[in-house]
């Protein structure tokens, strides 16, 4: 390997998010991911991309929920379970807090919108996070 | 009038690692490298899609002191670490096949092939953290 920043490793686990948050993901295996270990990883984290990175993970799926809510006529449970959360009811207030309503009452008022203009994934991945400044799953940033 | 785009630019942390990358993971092939030494050993290192002649990608190494101060520099380098320095985004006839075959070369993937209402697309980094997407667009 040549030089690497040192962010370029946190970027690997953020990107690990991204690609197997379907999986039972945990902070330590991130930051094996990242070659650091898991509370100095998750410092660094926090300061590289703006949140902890088990607050990300979160963000991820319910951002990855949003978009099956949309698009898909699956049920709740179907889309809580694909998006890698075990609990109906913890997925179900995570998705009240970030979105101001119940998945059910999300996919009334959101039909699909992809139909309309050629958005690549990964604008959407960026774009339709449920929170803009950080990812904090209740609002506040300290690290986790 | 603008008649074309010839070059499009990427920062890259390593040129030779770079080239390795895009030449023998990605398949693309190498176009120019030319090193000028009363420019301060700038090096011009391009590559290019093999069946698109006209559009060639400069790899491009984030220079210090006259060009950029190191603080600059630095926050360059930082960007293209986190990722948020740009991309490429390429089209494949199979995008399935590409994403194996550019993972069994050991590209890093960030998304594995998705449907979109548009084609199917994929996402993964180059060595630097620039982010690189492949569709393959529907009909």
């Amino acid at each position: 390997m040549t030089y690497a920043h040192p962010a370029r490793h946190l970027l690997r686990a953020k990107d690990l998010v991204d690609a197997r948050y379907r999986d039972r993901l945990d902070v330590p295996t991130l930051a094996r991911a990242a070659r650091l270990s898991p509370a100095h990883f998750s410092r660094e984290f926090h300061r590289v991309f703006g949140g902890p990175p088990h607050k990300y993970l979160l963000m991820r799926r319910l951002e990855r929920a949003a978009e099956l809510l949309r698009n898909t006529d699956r049920s709740v449970a179907d889309i809580c379970l694909t998006v890698g959360l075990r609990s109906l009811g913890s997925f179900t207030t995570s998705f009240h807090r970030r979105f101001g309503m119940t998945p059910t009452a999300y996919r009334a008022v959101h039909p699909p919108a992809l139909e309309r203009a050629r958005v690549p994934t990964c604008v959407l991945l960026a774009w339709a996070r449920p929170s803009s400044s950080t990812f904090g799953e209740d609002g506040h940033t300290s690290p986790g | 009038m603008l008649k074309q785009l010839t070059n499009v630019q990427v920062w890259v942390d390593d040129q030779d690692e770079a080239l390795a990358f895009y030449t023998e993971k990605l398949g693309l092939e190498l176009r120019d490298d030319v090193t000028v030494p009363e420019m301060g050993n700038f090096r011009w290192l391009t590559v290019g899609v093999p069946d698109q002649p006209d559009v060639a990608i400069a790899l491009m190494a984030v220079p210090g002191p006259p060009v950029f101060d190191d603080e600059t520099r630095e926050q360059i380098k930082s960007l293209l670490a986190k990722g948020a320095a740009g991309g490429l985004f390429f089209a494949t006839d199979d995008v399935q096949r590409s994403y194996e075959e550019l993972k069994s070369r050991g590209v890093e993937f960030q998304q594995e092939p998705t449907e979109q209402p548009y084609g199917i697309d994929a996402g993964f980094r180059d060595p630097s953290g620039n982010q690189m997407r492949m569709a393959q667009l529907s009909e």
